[in-house]
C-alpha cells in the first residue's frame, strides 16, 4: 500500500457538524412534546411542515449553487432552523406563514449569505421577525392551552388542526385561540400587574402550561450543556441579566412591572436562551464575548417587553445582538498564554 | 503516590485515545545492527554539521564524523563501525519529504567502538569544560525539537535558574519511549539529572510525569531512594499537550513563559528525560549520542515495542524487525499522532529526535472526511492550550488577513493539533495556521529586504548629491584660479606688447581659451558666409566664382587653424586636470569627436559637389578629407579611451548599465513568474493566488529598480541622451501597452469564467496601467524638453516640412478629440486610467507638435517677409480665392443654361487665381 503523506494531527475525534445539529434536535424534543401536549397538534404539524419545506429549499438552493446536495443536507442545519421556527410560530398559523418564513430563513437569511457558517443573523429569528412585522394577526393568535378544557376549552383534533392550518373550509380556530400572557401583559391598559391577573382568570389558570413548556426547554438546554454543544456563558448571561433587571424594576415598582419569574418563563425566553442565542454562527465567539452577548440579549428582552411595541422580544433582541457580535469579538479576545493582558480592538 | 507540589492547570487540552498499552508489554530490546546507516548532517535545530571524514574513510563506532558549526549546532558520530560510502543528499525525516546532506556508512558488522572513557569525577572539572565535554557528545534535545543541549546548559551563565524541570510527561498518544526508559533505566535518568543540576544549580528540581505511567513513577521513586538528588516527582493528570514545554511549566509552577521569550527568562530550564540519559552516558561512559529508544507501534506492526536503535538506522530495517505488515500500513507516522510527520519513504533514517514510528492502518488513521463549514462552535477555543481563538485565526488565515491573525497571537500557536482534533467540521486548522505563519514570515523577510534596499538606495542618492556639490565647488575653485591666472597673463602680455597674441598664448602655457574660442567661432562664421555666397553665386550663375572659391579655401584654412589652436589650447589644461575634472574632459572629447565627424562629412559633401560640378580642387579636397578622417579617428579614440577610463564620470554610467542589466534580469523573472501564474490560473491550481502575490512583489521590485535607474539618470547629470531616451521610452511604452492589453484580456477571461483570481488580476492590470502612464508621462516630459532645445532635435524629427507638421498637429488634434469623446462616453465615475493617460499623452504630443509647427511657421513667415511677401496676406488672399471658386461653383450649379457660359469662364478664372495663390503659399510653407 502506498504510504500517504499528510500533515498532523493524524488523530481526529469522531464527530461531525451533523452530529452537533442532531444533538440540538434531540434537545428540542422535550419542548416539542410539551408544546404538543399543552397546545395541541399545531406545533408538531408546524415543525414537520417547516422541516419538509426547509429541506426542499436547502436542496434546491444547494443544487443551484452547484454543490453536493447530500453533503450539505446531512449537516441538518436546515432542519434545526425549521424546528426552531416551528416551535416559535403560533400553533394555528396558516401554512403559508411557515412557507414564507422558511423561504426567508433558508434562502435569504442563510444561503444568500453563503450558506451555513456565513450568515450574520440567526435565520429562524430573521424569519420570525419578518413574519411578526408583516402578519401581526396570524402571528399573535396563540392556541389556548389544554389545561382549560375543564372550563369548556378543548384541544383541537389532529384533523381539525390540519384543516385549520392548511385552510380547509369550515374549520374555525377562533374558539381555540387566545393571546399569550406576554400579549395580555403588554395590552393590559391601565391595570396594574396584579389587577391583570384578576381580570384574566383564564390566563391565571393557564399560565402553568407556559411554565411547563419553559421547563422542558430548560431541560433540553441542560442536556446540550452536558453534551458540551455550547458553554454556559450565553444562556447564563442572558437569563441572569434578564433576571437582574426585571428584579430591579419589580422591586422598585411592583405595580407596573411583572415579577422576574414571569419574564423568565413567559414567551420564548427559555427557547431563546438555550436554542437561539447559543447559535454559534451568529453569536460572539470567545467566552467573554458570549457573556456580553448573552447579557445584551437579556437586557434588550426586558427593554422591548417593557417599553417596546411588541409583546415578546427574543427575536428582536437576538437580531440586535447578532449585529453587535463582530464588534464584541474585537474587544473580548481571551488573554493568550504568555501575554500579560488580552489584545483588544482590531488591526 | 501523592504530590508534594501543587499541580496547576493549563487552559484547554484534549484526551485522545492513549494507545500506549500496546507497546509497553515487552522490555526495550536492541534493534539489530543495521547494514548501513544514514546520518543526516542536520538532526537538530541550528546549523548543519560539517563532515570531517571523506568518502572511503573507515570509521569506528562513536567516532566524530561531522563537526558542529557555530554555537547552535551539534556533532555527529558514527553509530556503527564501517566505511563512509557517500556524503550526499538523501531523504530525511521532514514534513516536506525533502532530501538533505547525509553521511552514509556501510557497516562492517564488527561494531567496533572507538576508544572512549568517561569522566571519573565530573564534579572536579570546571563547568565550562564539562559542558564542552557534553557538547562533544553531540547531544540535542531528544523530546522532539532537537535543541542542542549544551546551549541550554549554558543558560546558568547569564540567567538565574531557579527551577529545573525534567519533562517526562510524554503526553502524545502511542509513544512510550520515555515511559520504558524510566521503567528500565531510572538510575541513568537520575544520574543525568544530577549532572544537569550540578551545572545549573537550580533551587528546585521537578520531574513532570503524567499519571498514566504508574510503573515509571514507581521506578523513579525507587531509584530516588539511592540518590543524593533532592527532587519532586510531580504527577500531572493525563491531558494532551501537558508535555508541551510551556504547558508543563504552567502545570508545575503556575508560571507562564512570556510570549516570545524562553523559559530561562523566568528562571526555568526544561530538559527531556531522554536527554538526561544521553548526558549520563556521555559523561559517565564517554559514549556520544549514537543510539536512542524508539517506539514501534501501530496496528500494522507485528511487534509493538520499544527498541534501542542506532541513529541512522533506516526505518525499513526497524519496520522489518517489527514485522510490520506493509499491506496493512497506510500511514507511517514519525513521532506521535498529534504532531508527528508522515513519511512515504522507508529509507529515511532514525535521527536523534525520532521517538516513535507508527505503522498506522487505514482503520486507526482513516483519511479525514471533507471539511464542512466552520460554524464557530468554539470547541477549538475550549481546547486551545495557548488560549487563542482558533476559529478566528482560521477565518483570518482563510481570508489572508494576516495582520489580524498576528493581532490574534497567531505566533503563540504551538501547532499541537488539539483544535483540529475536536473540530466537528473536520477543518484542518493547523494547516491553515502553518500556512498563515509561513506567509507572514515570507512577508516579513521581503519587507526586511525592501527596507535594506531602500536604505542603501537613499545612502547612494545622498552620496551622489554630495559628490555633485563637491564637484561644483571644485569647478568654482578652478574658475577663480583661472581668472587669476588670466589676469596675470594679461599683465605679462602687455609687457610683451609686440609678440603675436596666439603664439604668445601658446608659449605662455596658459592660453586664453575664451579668446581662441571666439576666434574660431568668427572664423567659422566667415567661412559659412563665404560658403553661402559661393552657393548663391553658383546657383545664379554669377561671375567671380573662382575668387569666391579661393576666399573660401583661405577661410577654411584659417578656421581650421583657429579651431586647432583652440582645441590644442583646451587639451593642454584639460590633461592637467584629468584627475580633478574628468567629466569636463570627457565632454570635451566627445564634442571634439562630434566636431571632427561633422567636418569630415562636410568635406565629403564638398567633394561630392565638386565631382558633380566638375570644378574646384578635387585633389585638395581629397587630401583634406584624409586629414579629417585621421583626426576624426583620433578624436573618437581619445573619447573612448577617456570614457572607459576609471573615473567618476563613467562610474555613474557603469552604475546605470549595471542597473539596466538588473532590470532586464528582473523583467525576465517577472515574465517567467507571470507565465507560471497564468498557467496556474488556467489549471485552477490553488497556488495561483500565492503566485499572483509573488508576481506582484516581483513587479514591485522591478519598479523599484526602474525608479532607481530613473533617479540615477536624472541625478547623474551626465548630459542625458535625450534622443535615445525618447525612442527607448517609446519602445518601452509600446511593450508596456502590449502587456496591458494582454493582462486586460486575461482579466476579462477570468471575470467571464468567474475565476477567483479575477480581483487580483484587476489589481495587476491597474498597476500595469499606472506604469504605462508613468512611462508616457516620462516620454512627454522628455519630448517637451527636447522640443525646447531647438535645432538638432527638430531636424531629427521626421516632420521636416511645414505642411507635414501641420498635418501632424491636426492628426494629433483629431486623436485627442476622439479620445476625449471616448472618455466622455464612458459612464461617470467609471475611471479609465489608460484612456486618461492616452489623452494626457496625446495632449502633450499635440502641444509639442503645435509648438514646433508654430515655431517653424514663424520662421517661414520671417523668411517670406525678408523676400517681401507677407505670408499672412498671402494666406488671406488664397482663402478668398478659394471662396470665390466655391461661390462660382455654386452659382454655376444653380444657373440656367444661357448663363452657364459666362459663369464657367468666371469659375475658370477664379480657379486659376486660387491655384496660383495656393502654389505661392505652398512654396513658402514648405
Amino acid at each position: 500500500m502506498a504510504l500517504i503523506r499528510i500533515t498532523s494531527p493524524h488523530a481526529h475525534r469522531a464527530g461531525s457538524t451533523g452530529n452537533v445539529m442532531l444533538t440540538v434536535l434531540i434537545a428540542t424534543l422535550p419542548g416539542l412534546a410539551a408544546m404538543t401536549f399543552f397546545f395541541g397538534w399545531g406545533t408538531l404539524i408546524q415543525v414537520l411542515w417547516g422541516t419538509l419545506l426547509a429541506v426542499a429549499m436547502e436542496a434546491a438552493i444547494v443544487k443551484l449553487r452547484k454543490r453536493p446536495v447530500s453533503f450539505y443536507l446531512t449537516d441538518y442545519s436546515a432542519v434545526v432552523t425549521a424546528v426552531l421556527l416551528g416551535l416559535a410560530l403560533p400553533p394555528f398559523a396558516p401554512w403559508w406563514v411557515m412557507m414564507i418564513g422558511i423561504i426567508v430563513a433558508i434562502v435569504i437569511a442563510k444561503q444568500l449569505y453563503g450558506g451555513m457558517g456565513n450568515n450574520p443573523f440567526n435565520p429562524a429569528m430573521v424569519a420570525y421577525a419578518l413574519l411578526l412585522v408583516s402578519f401581526p394577526v396570524q402571528m399573535t393568535s396563540w392556541a389556548a392551552p389544554f389545561v382549560m378544557t375543564g372550563e369548556g376549552w378543548s384541544v383541537l383534533s389532529l384533523g381539525d388542526t390540519l384543516g385549520a392550518i392548511f385552510g380547509t373550509a369550515g374549520v374555525s380556530v377562533d374558539a381555540h385561540t387566545m393571546a399569550t400572557p406576554l400579549d395580555i401583559m403588554r395590552h393590559r391598559g391601565g391595570f396594574t400587574t396584579e389587577e391583570m391577573w384578576v381580570e384574566n382568570a383564564l390566563l391565571a389558570n393557564g399560565i402553568g402550561a407556559w411554565h411547563a413548556v419553559s421547563a422542558a426547554y430548560f431541560m433540553g438546554g441542560i442536556f446540550l450543556l452536558y453534551k458540551k454543544i455550547f458553554t454556559w456563558h450565553t444562556p447564563v448571561a442572558m437569563l441572569g441579566s434578564l433576571a437582574v433587571i426585571s428584579t430591579l424594576f419589580f422591586l422598585l415598582m411592583p405595580d407596573q412591572y411583572p415579577d422576574p419569574f414571569f419574564h423568565l418563563t413567559a414567551g420564548a425566553t427559555m427557547l431563546g436562551a438555550f436554542f437561539i442565542a447559543t447559535d454559534p454562527v451568529t453569536s460572539a465567539t470567545s467566552n467573554r464575548g458570549k457573556l456580553w452577548f448573552g447579557a445584551g440579549i437579556g437586557m434588550l428582552i426586558f427593554v422591548i417587553r417593557s417599553w417596546g411595541n411588541y409583546p415578546d422580544a427574543v427575536a428582536f433582541a437576538v437580531l440586535l445582538m447578532n449585529l453587535c457580535a463582530p464588534f464584541i469579538d474585537q474587544y473580548t479576545q481571551p488573554r493568550s498564554y504568555g501575554h500579560a493582558k488580552p489584545n483588544r480592538g482590531m488591526k | 503516590m501523592k504530590n508534594t507540589v501543587k499541580v496547576h492547570s493549563f487552559h484547554g487540552g484534549i484526551h485522545p485515545p492513549e494507545n500506549k498499552k500496546q507497546s509497553t508489554g515487552a522490555p526495550i530490546s536492541l534493534a539489530p545492527l543495521p547494514s548501513r546507516v544514514v546520518l543526516p548532517l542536520q538532526q537538530h535545530i541550528g546549523l548543519p554539521a560539517e563532515p570531517v571524514v571523506n568518502v572511503g574513510d573507515r570509521v569506528l563506532k562513536g567516532q566524530l564524523v561531522a563537526e558542529a558549526v557555530g554555537r547552535i549546532s551539534a556533532n555527529i558520530h558514527a553509530s556503527v563501525s564501517g566505511t563512509i560510502i557517500a556524503i550526499a543528499p538523501h531523504p530525511v525525516p521532514h514534513m516536506s519529504g525533502m532530501e538533505a546532506g547525509c553521511l552514509i556508512i556501510e557497516s562492517d558488522g564488527r561494531d567496533e567502538w572507538i576508544e572512549h572513557q568517561g569522566l571519573e569525577d565530573y564534579t572536579r572539572l570546571p563547568k565550562q569544560e564539562l559542558i564542552e565535554y557534553i557538547r562533544q557528545a553531540g547531544i540535542a534535545g531528544m523530546g522532539g525539537a532537537g535543541f542542542p543541549t549544551d546551549v541550554k546548559l549554558h543558560l546558568g551563565d547569564d540567567h538565574i535558574v531557579n527551577t529545573l524541570i525534567i519533562n517526562a510527561a510524554e503526553c502524545e498518544p502511542y509513544i512510550t519511549a520515555d515511559d520504558m526508559l524510566m521503567r528500565e533505566r531510572a538510575n541513568e535518568v537520575l544520574g543525568g539529572i544530577e549532572i544537569i543540576a550540578h551545572l545549573l544549580k537550580p533551587l528546585h528540581i521537578m520531574v513532570g510525569i503524567e499519571d498514566n505511567k504508574p510503573q515509571a513513577i514507581r521506578a523513579l521513586h525507587a531509584a530516588l531512594d539511592n540518590s543524593p538528588l533532592n527532587l519532586d516527582i510531580v504527577i500531572t493528570p493525563t491531558k494532551y499537550p501537558s508535555g508541551g514545554e510551556k504547558q508543563l511549566i504552567k502545570l508545575l509552577t503556575g508560571v507562564e513563559v512570556p510570549s516570545g521569550r524562553i523559559p530561562a527568562d523566568v528562571g526555568i530550564v526544561c530538559q527531556n528525560i531522554g536527554t538526561t540519559t544521553a548526558i549520563y552516558r556521555a559523561v559517565v561512559h564517554g559514549e556520544p549520542l549514537i543510539s536512542r529508544i524508539v517506539t514501534v507501534t501501530g496496528q500494522a506492526a507485528g511487534h509493538k515495542q520499544n527498541y534501542e536503535v542506532r541513529i541512522g538506522t533506516p526505518f525499513a530495517d526497524l519496520l522489518d524487525h517489527s514485522e510490520v505488515r506493509r499491506e496493512q500500513m497506510h500511514r507511517l507516522v514519525v513521532g506521535g499522532p498529534m504532531m508527528g510527520i508522515t513519511v512515504s519513504n522507508e529509507q529515511i533514517p532514525v535521527i536523534k529526535t525520532t521517538n516513535c514510528l507508527i505503522a498506522g492502518s487505514i482503520e486507526e488513521m482513516p483519511p479525514q472526511p471533507p471539511a464542512q463549514a466552520c460554524i464557530r462552535c468554539g470547541m477549538c477555543e475550549q481546547v486551545c492550550p495557548a488560549e487563542l481563538l482558533p476559529q478566528q485565526l482560521y477565518w483570518f488565515a482563510k481570508g489572508k488577513e494576516f495582520d489580524k491573525a498576528r493581532h490574534h497571537n497567531l505566533f503563540d500557536c504551538i501547532e499541537c493539533g488539539a483544535c483540529s482534533y475536536v473540530c466537528p467540521s473536520n477543518i484542518p486548522l493547523v494547516q491553515y495556521y502553518r500556512f498563515a505563519k509561513a506567509e507572514i514570515r515570507k512577508e516579513d523577510e521581503e519587507q526586511r529586504k525592501a527596507d535594506h534596499a531602500r536604505i542603501r538606495f537613499e545612502a547612494r542618492l545622498e552620496r551622489l548629491e554630495r559628490e555633485k556639490i563637491e564637484k561644483e565647488e571644485r569647478r568654482k575653485q578652478r574658475a577663480i584660479e583661472a581668472a587669476a591666472a588670466q589676469a596675470a597673463k594679461k599683465d605679462a602680455a602687455l609687457s610683451r606688447a609686440t609678440t603675436a597674441p596666439a603664439s604668445g598664448t601658446m608659449a605662455s602655457g596658459a592660453p586664453d581659451l575664451k579668446q581662441l574660442k571666439s576666434n574660431a567661432a568668427i572664423a567659422r562664421t566667415k567661412l559659412r558666409k563665404a560658403e553661402k555666397a559661393l552657393a548663391n553665386a553658383q546657383e545664379k550663375g554669377l561671375e567671380g566664382i573662382e575668387t569666391l572659391q579661393a576666399t573660401l579655401q583661405q577661410l577654411q584654412l584659417k578656421s581650421e587653424q583657429a579651431e586647432k589652436a583652440y582645441t590644442d589650447a583646451q587639451n593642454t589644461p584639460v590633461q592637467k586636470h584629468t584627475q580633478t575634472a574628468p567629466e569636463t574632459d570627457l565632454k570635451q572629447l566627445k564634442n571634439n569627436a562630434a566636431i571632427a565627424r561633422t567636418k569630415l562629412k562636410k568635406a565629403e559633401k564638398q567633394l561630392a559637389a565638386a565631382h558633380e560640378s566638375g570644378d574646384g580642387d578635387i585633389d585638395a579636397l581629397k587630401a583634406q578629407i584624409a586629414e579629417l578622417q585621421a583626426k576624426n579617428i583620433a578624436a573618437e579614440k581619445a573619447y573612448k579611451e577617456a570614457e572607459s577610463g576609471n573615473n567618476p564620470a563613467t562610474a555613474a554610467d557603469i552604475d546605470t548599465a549595471e542597473l539596466e542589466a538588473d532590470i532586464a534580469a528582473m523583467q525576465g523573472k517577472v515574465d517567467k513568474a507571470e507565465s507560471a501564474w497564468k498557467a496556474a490560473v488556467e489549471s485552477g491550481s490553488p497556488a495561483a493566488d500565492k503566485m499572483a502575490a509573488g508576481v506582484d512583489k516581483l513587479k514591485d521590485k522591478l519598479k523599484a529598480l526602474q525608479d532607481e535607474l530613473t533617479n540615477l539618470r536624472s541625478s547623474a547629470s551626465v548630459t542625458p541622451p535625450a534622443t535615445v531616451d525618447t525612442s527607448a521610452l517609446e519602445s518601452e511604452i509600446a511593450v508596456m501597452q502590449g502587456k496591458v492589453d494582454k493582462a486586460e484580456n486575461a482579466w476579462k477571461a477570468a471575470v467571464e469564467s468567474g475565476s477567483p483570481a479575477a480581483d487580483k488580476m484587476a489589481a495587476g492590470v491597474n498597476k500595469l496601467k499606472d506604469k504605462l502612464k508613468a512611462l508616457q508621462d516620462e516620454l512627454t516630459q522628455a519630448k517637451v524638453s527636447t522640443a525646447a532645445k531647438p535645432a538638432p532635435m527638430t531636424k531629427a524629427e521626421p516632420a521636416t516640412s511645414l505642411k507635414e507638421m501641420k498635418q501632424q498637429v491636426s492628426i494629433m488634434r483629431t486623436k485627442l478629440k476622439k479620445a476625449e469623446k471616448q472618455l466622455a462616453e464612458l459612464a461617470e465615475g467609471e475611471a479609465n486610467p489608460a484612456l486618461e493617460a492616452d489623452i494626457a499623452e496625446l495632449k502633450a504630443r499635440h502641444d509639442v507638435a503645435q509648438a514646433i509647427f508654430n515655431a517653424a511657421e514663424a520662421e517661414k513667415a520671417a523668411d517670406a517677409a525678408r523676400q517681401g511677401i507677407d505670408l499672412k496676406q498671402l494666406k488671406i488672399d488664397a482663402a478668398m480665392a478659394r471662396a470665390a471658386v466655391t461661390k462660382a461653383e455654386r452659382a454655376l450649379s444653380k444657373a440656367e443654361a444661357d448663363h452657364k457660359q459666362t459663369l464657367e469662364e468666371e469659375l475658370l478664372a477664379a480657379r486659376t487665381e486660387a491655384e496660383k495663390l495656393n502654389s505661392t503659399l505652398e512654396r513658402f510653407s514648405e
